[in-house]
């Protein structure tokens, strides 16, 4: 059985809202975040830049929980080997930031695909257990292969190109990745694919009762949600420039997954409202205390238990309950 | 390589028994509460820490493991009553509020103890070295093993030989059916959650005083009692020490053979076994 988080945070089918008023909100979304940098100091446009980043890991993490019911507490070793690779690359053997780029992306795939084989087969809290243990074998070995991680003390890259060096270019190339980035996840969970991917999630025996290869759609979501993340990591390895143990720690994962929570599991564009949540709530925390760690914790206990379907899933369900009590009503 | 001798095979060994006594604890909850609870790794940190000063302020080690077994029960029986009521049922839903609460009590750790290293003392009895088989060994370590076997023996005795073992069966199988007869099952299973917890005090304190304290040690000894859970298959007390002697003795042979690979070493055969046995090698379906 797919257990997912909450089922209320998971509906059937999206209710088809009128394309006109859709175009408008995505018009009304683009222009504001072009407008952005314009607006923050410098200091609030690389929180933005890192809200978009880490947008893209919690919607990759959601691919796979809100919408093939396997929740994975391994992207964050993902997304970190990604930007592991990219360094190494830059800084130790002096290529370019491009192939760099290309490489960090590729070996995370390939990751993925590794992970993937082993996890598919297990459904459920075993998922779980499992990309947690993957995760932290890849913390383990960053941790202890000195040699070529750098062991505690990481690995510094070797800058921004020129060209994207400041905050407010390196913004604006983050937001020319993330949009068609996220563009291309929407159109993977709305496809046919993703359609199938549902119905795994809902129930897998009628799926392989119909005929469908369930561990290969599996295997297929997980490399392409191992991409994403990758392509989040190797973004981050830019917006960094520096890689340690940290980055692929568990609470790497830990914090995406909950951004993708918060936001709200099956709703994709969730993940960047609950990234600007729990990046801001970060920010916020930072000023008075350093005890970020247990205000996550905190966050992480009080949302299981009181919005397991997150602030859009919330929205969604108040929606539809609004829109049933329209129609109920106009029907007597 | 001849490099693999009796000496690493005893480290081994006293390796897996510790990680028996942490990975029993946390199949126990998992098989029987159907919770996971990756808090596991948090409370033997703290466990262990709280042993350490006990020990360190009493000058007895045997106190001071009363004393983490003690707390860290008692932590699991705020959890398990406390926060655990809430999420009554939602398997996922538990274990990530579970990771929550690791969160917290790692950062507490972090903040009572600071981010030294400590090392739980060790009673004079068991200091030193002794013979075995020709090479001497550190008598604490072999001390560990024996306990590792006597934890063993009595769980499996409390299981399958006692009413209460009887209880926590059958309220596996059927909690509604034992409840009709009369009997308070949240006890029995708040009862079972206390203990597991408790073996993670113990191994807390008995790991800190032969692998030492610092504040990434939990998601060690977690990461290490996942592979001995997923390998032994989840609930099974045969599982756990068959899990925990594999893992351990490759953990040793990797830490010889591939310095700086060692972790990498336990990834393989627990990718192997999944490949042909997804539940493990005990592991029933649910």
């Amino acid at each position: 059985m797919a257990a997912p988080i909450s089922q209320a945070a998971t509906p059937t089918y999206e209710t088809r809202r009128r394309p006109s008023r859709v175009a408008a909100w995505i018009v009304l979304i683009t222009v504001a975040l072009i407008a952005l940098p314009l607006v923050l100091p410098s200091y609030q446009v690389s929180i933005a830049t890192q809200i978009l980043i880490f947008g893209v890991l919690a919607m990759s993490i959601d691919v796979l929980a809100g919408y093939g019911g396997r929740t994975s507490l391994g992207h964050g070793a993902i997304f970190g080997a990604s930007t592991y690779v990219v360094i190494y690359w830059t800084s130790v053997l002096g290529g370019g930031i491009w192939t760099g780029i290309a490489l960090g992306i590729l070996c995370t795939t390939l990751l993925a695909a590794v992970f993937a084989l082993l996890a598919i087969r297990t459904s459920g809290v075993y998922f779980l257990l499992l990309t947690l243990a993957l995760g932290m074998i890849v913390w383990g070995l960053c941790l202890r292969w000195t040699s070529v991680t750098g062991g505690e003390n990481g690995l510094r890259g070797i800058g921004r190109p020129d060209l994207i060096a400041d905050h407010i270019s390196f913004y604006y190339a983050v937001l020319l990745v993330v949009v068609p980035v996220t563009w291309a996840m929407w159109r993977f969970v709305h496809s046919p694919f993703g359609l199938t991917l549902r119905g795994i999630r809902d129930s897998e025996s009628r799926m392989r009762g119909l005929g469908y290869n369930v561990p290969l759609h599996l295997f297929i979501a997980f490399v392409a949600s191992g991409f994403f993340a990758g392509v989040a990591g190797a973004l981050y390895a830019l917006f960094n420039n520096f890689v340690s143990p940290s980055t692929v720690q568990l609470s790497q994962s830990v914090a995406a997954l909950l951004m993708a929570i918060t936001g709200g599991v099956g709703t994709l564009l969730g993940s960047f409202v609950g990234a600007t949540l729990i990046i801001s709530l970060e920010n916020a925390v930072s000023v008075f205390t350093a005890r970020w760690p247990t205000v996550l914790g905190l966050t992480f206990v009080l949302i299981m238990i009181f919005a397991p379907e997150g602030v859009v899933g919330r929205a969604r369900i108040l929606l539809s309950q609004r829109r049933k009590r329209q129609s109920s009503r106009a029907l007597h | 390589m001849t490099g693999i001798n009796l000496f690493q095979i005893l480290n081994g060994l006293t390796f897996a028994a510790l990680l028996f006594i942490v990975a029993s604890g946390f199949t126990l909850i998992f098989g029987l509460l159907r919770i996971v609870n990756l808090a596991h790794g948090a409370l033997y940190l703290i466990g262990g820490l709280a042993g350490y000063s006990v020990a360190e302020a009493t000058g007895s080690a045997a106190l001071g493991a009363v004393a983490a077994m003690a707390l860290v029960a008692l932590l699991g029986a705020v959890l398990e009553r406390g926060l655990m009521r809430f999420v009554r049922g939602a398997e996922l839903r538990q274990v990530l509020l579970t990771l929550g609460v690791a969160f917290i009590l790692d950062d507490v750790a972090l903040v009572i103890w600071g981010g030294d290293t400590f090392t739980v003392p060790v009673p004079p009895m068991l200091q030193g070295a002794m013979r075995v088989g020709g090479v001497f060994y550190p008598k604490f370590r072999i001390f560990v093993l024996a306990l590792g076997v006597v934890v063993f023996a009595a769980l499996w005795l409390l299981l399958n030989h006692t009413r209460l073992g009887a209880l926590i069966r059958a309220g596996v199988d059927d909690p509604e059916m034992v409840e009709a007869s009369g009997i308070n099952i949240r006890r029995v299973f708040l009862g079972t959650f206390m203990l597991g917890t408790a073996l993670a005090g113990l191994g807390g304190v008995v790991g800190g005083a032969f692998l030492t304290l610092y504040p990434t040690a939990d998601a060690e000894i977690l990461v290490f009692s996942l592979a001995v859970v997923i390998i032994g298959g989840r609930g099974s007390l045969v599982g756990a020490a068959v899990g925990a002697l594999l893992v351990g003795l490759l953990n040793s042979i990797g830490r010889v053979m591939f310095p700086e690979l060692a972790y990498f070493v336990i990834f393989g055969p627990m990718a192997l076994l999944l490949a042909f046995r997804p539940l493990g090698l005990f592991g029933k379906a649910a």
